[in-house]
C-alpha cells in the first residue's frame, strides 16, 4: 500500500477493534523503527569494513512484526530464516545479540560465531538454530508442532520463508504432513517478488503462494505486508485457529524488497528504477507512521523521541558487541558431540 | 536369555525403550498397523498408540527434517527409512541439519534422532534395494554411524543410539534380519557406541569386517583354518568413531590386515581404515594392506549370474585371506 492508500486505511478505532491498545501500535511502530535502524547500521558498519557480511530484510519488518505480534514470547517457538530481524527482535533477541552475530563474537548466541550473521537462532526465546539452506527450516517447525502437540504443551510454531524457498521440495512435505496432523503451526511466507534475481513468474507456478494451502486442505490468506494492522489481523486469526487445535494456516505477506539480496549483491542489475521507487512508496516504516500520525498517536516530538531512544539502543549494542571478544581458535574443536 | 533372530533384537529394543521412556517416537513409511516392511516396529503400534507410532507419508526428506524438529521440542525420534536406497533425499536434512544442530548452534541444540536403515544386498534386490550408503555418513563429522552384526549388539547399540544426546545412523544389512540369530538377553543392556570387538583369534592375519560380511569373513577364517592359517577377525561395529585402537593392537600381533566391505571399493569405508592402518602401523606391516570390497559398479544388478559376480562370499575372502598370507 502506497502513502496515499495509507492514508485513506486510517480510520479512528482500526486497531482498537482489532483488540490492540494505543500502547500495542506505539510498541509495534517502535519495534519497526528499532529493525530498520539495526538493519541500516549492519550495512554501515558493512561498508565501512568492520563486519563482513549483511543479509537482512527492509520492507518486511512491518509483516513480522504484525505476524509474530499474537505470539507467547517465551512459551511459543519461531523457526526463522535470514531476513526474520524483526521477529527475532519481537520474539526476544536484542540488538546486541544480533550485532554479536555479525561481529561473529563468541558470546554471540545464534552460533557462537560459527555461521555467518543472519542465522539466528536462541534456545532462550525458543528459536531454533537456522542453516542456510533455504527450506530446510519446515519441516522442522513440522516437528517441533508435532512434538508440542502430542507433548500437550499448548505452543504454536511459526516458521517464515522467502517465496524463492517456496519451490523447495521440504516445504511442499512440511507443509502435506502439518495438514495431516492439523498441527498448531503458521507457515509465513515474505513474498518481495524476487529470489535474489529471479523474478516471481519464474518462481512460482500460477503467481499464489497462498492459494497453494487449499491443496493442503488449510486456509491460505494473501495480505499486504506493508499494512502492518492487517498482518496483525490475519496473524492473529491463524494463531487462534492454531490454537484451538484446528490446525495450520499458509499466510503470504507481499512486501516491499527496498534492499538488494545481500551485501553481495546490487539490485539495480535486475531490477528497474521505476520498479524500487514503487517498493519505497510501500515501506512499512511510512505507511505505519501514516496511520499513527492519521489516529493522533504520533507527532513530530514522538517520532523524535522513539528515534533517539533507538538510536541509543543500537550505539550501546554496537559498541558491546565491537568490544566482545572473538573466539578461541581451539575451541573450533568444541560442541560437535554432547559433552566435548 | 533367548535366542533371537536379529530383527527380533531390533524388535525387543524398540518395544523396551518405548515402555522405559514415553518421549520415544518411532517414524517411517509403514511402520504403523503394519509393523514395518521387515517388521522392526511390530506389535509397537496396537501397544503405544499412534501418536507415537508414527506412519508417515513417502517422503524420506521430511522424515530427517521432522525428526529433527521433535527432538529439538523434547521428543527422541527414530526414523526409519525402508530401505537406505532411499535415504538419498534425506541427505541434506541429514548431513546439513542433523549432524550440524550442535555444532551450528555452539551447542545450545542438541539433535538426539536415531536414523534406521536396511542397507546391503540380499537375493534379488537389484540396483535399488541393495545400496551400502555408510560411506557418505561416515565422513560426516557430527554422526556416530552403527553397523551391529549380532542380535546382541543389534539389541545394544540400538539402545545406546537411543539414549544417545546426538544424531546416530543405525544400518542394518538387510541380509541378516532372518538368517542370523543369537542369544540376546530379556533385560535391560547397552552396547557402546564405539567400541569393536574380535570375534575370532587369530595369529597369521586379521580381517576388518561389518555387517553382513563379517559373517562371510568368519566362515573364511574357518575354510582357511583347515589349511593351517589363522585368520582374526575383527568386528569394527561402530564406523563413526571409529575403535582405532582394537585394529591398530590386531594388526601388531598379526602384521597383516585384510579388510572386507560390500560398499564400492573405491573411496569406500574400508580406505580409512587401510589408511590408518598404513600411517600408523606401518612397521608393523610384513605385507601391503589388502582391501577385498564390491566393484564400482552403482549397487547389485538383478539377474543371478551378476548379483553373483557381485557379491563378496566367503570364497571370494578365503582366496584373498591365501594370497594376503602367502605374500
Amino acid at each position: 500500500m502506497s502513502a496515499m492508500e495509507a492514508k485513506a486505511r486510517v480510520t479512528p478505532a482500526r486497531h482498537k477493534t482489532l483488540g490492540l491498545s494505543d500502547q500495542d501500535v506505539l510498541d509495534m511502530y517502535y519495534y519497526i523503527a528499532l529493525a530498520r535502524a539495526l538493519d541500516d547500521r549492519m550495512w554501515v558498519l558493512q561498508r565501512a569494513g568492520k563486519a563482513m557480511f549483511v543479509i537482512s530484510g527492509p520492507g518486511h519488518e512491518g509483516c513480522q512484526i504484525g505476524a509474530m505480534w499474537p505470539m507467547d514470547k517465551k512459551h511459543d517457538w519461531f523457526v526463522p530464516f535470514y531476513r526474520s530481524i524483526a521477529a527475532c527482535l519481537v520474539k526476544g533477541m536484542t540488538p546486541r545479540d544480533i550485532l554479536l552475530g555479525l561481529f561473529a563474537r563468541a558470546e554471540d548466541p545464534s552460533s557462537g560465531g560459527r555461521q555467518m550473521p543472519g542465522h539466528y537462532g536462541h534456545p532462550g526465546v525458543k528459536i531454533l538454530s537456522t542453516s542456510s539452506p533455504v527450506g530446510t527450516q519446515f519441516p522442522h517447525a513440522a516437528g517441533i508442532a508435532y512434538a508440542s502437540k502430542i507433548r500437550k504443551t499448548g505452543e504454536v510454531t511459526m516458521t517464515a520463508i522467502g517465496e524463492g524457498g517456496t519451490s523447495q521440495g521440504d516445504v511442499h512435505e512440511a507443509m502435506n504432513w502439518a495438514g495431516i496432523y492439523k498441527l498448531p503451526i503458521i507457515f509465513v511466507v515474505e513474498n518481495n517478488m524476487y529470489a535474489i534475481s529471479v523474478p516471481l513468474h519464474k518462481q512460482v507456478a500460477g503467481g499464489n503462494v497462498a492459494a497453494r494451502a487449499a491443496g493442503y486442505g488449510f486456509p491460505g490468506v494473501a495480505t499486504d505486508g506493508s499494512d502492518v494492522l492487517e498482518c496483525y489481523r490475519v496473524s492473529k486469526e491463524a494463531y487462534d485457529r492454531a490454537k484451538r487445535g484446528d490446525g495450520p494456516t499458509l499466510l503470504e505477506f507481499r512486501v516491499p524488497r527496498l534492499g538488494s539480496h545481500s551485501s553481495d549483491d546490487q539490485q539495480e542489475r535486475y531490477r528497474s528504477k521505476d520498479e524500487i521507487d514503487a517498493d519505497r512508496r510501500r515501506d512499512p516504516l511510512q505507511t505505519f507512521r501514516i496511520y499513527l500520525e492519521g489516529v493522533g498517536l504520533m507527532d513530530e516530538g514522538k517520532l523524535k523521541e522513539i528515534a533517539g531512544r533507538v538510536k541509543r539502543e543500537i550505539d550501546e549494542a554496537t559498541d558491546y558487541a565491537d568490544r566482545s571478544p572473538l573466539p578461541e581458535p581451539e575451541s573450533g574443536v568444541r560442541h560437535l558431540f554432547h559433552d566435548e | 536369555m533367548a535366542e533371537l533372530r536379529y530383527i527380533d533384537a531390533i524388535n525387543q529394543a524398540h518395544h523396551e525403550e518405548f515402555a522405559r521412556d514415553e518421549r520415544v517416537v518411532v517414524m517411517g513409511e509403514d511402520v504403523g498397523r503394519k509393523g514395518g516392511v521387515f517388521g522392526a516396529t511390530m506389535g509397537l503400534f496396537d501397544k503405544f498408540g499412534e501418536d507415537r507410532v508414527i506412519d508417515t507419508p513417502l517422503a524420506e526428506s521430511s522424515i530427517a527434517g521432522i525428526a529433527i524438529g521433535m527432538a529439538a521440542n523434547g521428543l527422541l525420534p527414530i526414523a526409519e527409512f525402508q530401505f537406505a536406497d532411499f535415504i538419498h533425499p534425506a541427505f541434506n536434512q541429514i548431513v546439513s541439519e542433523a549432524a550440524r544442530m550442535r555444532y551450528r548452534s555452539n551447542n545450545a541444540f542438541g539433535c538426539p534422532v536415531v536414523f534406521r536403515t536396511p542397507y546391503g544386498g540380499s537375493h534379488g534386490t537389484a540396483l535399488y534395494h541393495s545400496q551400502s550408503i555408510e560411506t557418505y555418513y561416515a565422513h560426516v563429522p557430527g554422526l556416530k554411524v552403527v553397523t551391529p552384526s549380532t542380535p546382541y549388539d543389534a539389541k545394544g547399540l540400538l539402545k545406546a543410539a537411543i539414549r544417545d544426546p546426538d544424531p546416530v545412523m543405525y544400518l542394518e544389512h538387510k541380509r541378516m534380519y532372518r538368517l542370523i540369530k543369537g542369544e540376546v538377553p530379556d533385560g535391560d543392556y547397552v552396547v557402546p557406541i564405539g567400541p569393536a570387538v574380535v570375534r575370532r583369534e587369530g595369529r597369521d592375519l586379521s580381517i576388518f569386517a561389518y555387517g553382513w560380511m563379517l559373517h562371510e569373513s568368519l566362515q573364511a577364517a574357518e575354510m582357511v583354518a583347515k589349511e593351517g592359517i589363522k585368520a582374526e577377525v575383527v568386528d569394527l561395529r561402530t564406523l563413526a568413531p571409529l575403535d582405532k585402537d582394537t585394529i591398530l593392537k590386531s594388526v601388531a600381533k598379526t602384521n597383516r590386515a585384510l579388510i572386507v566391505y560390500e560398499d564400492n571399493r573405491f573411496v569406500g569405508y574400508g580406505a580409512e581404515v587401510a589408511a590408518t592402518i598404513a600411517e600408523e602401523a606401518f612397521s608393523d606391516l610384513d605385507a601391503p594392506v589388502m582391501r577385498l570390497a564390491g566393484p564400482d559398479v552403482p549397487g547389485i544388478p538383478f539377474s543371478k549370474p551378476l548379483e553373483e559376480w557381485f557379491y563378496i562370499t566367503k570364497d571370494k575372502i578365503a582366496e584373498s585371506i591365501r594370497k594376503l598370507a602367502a605374500y
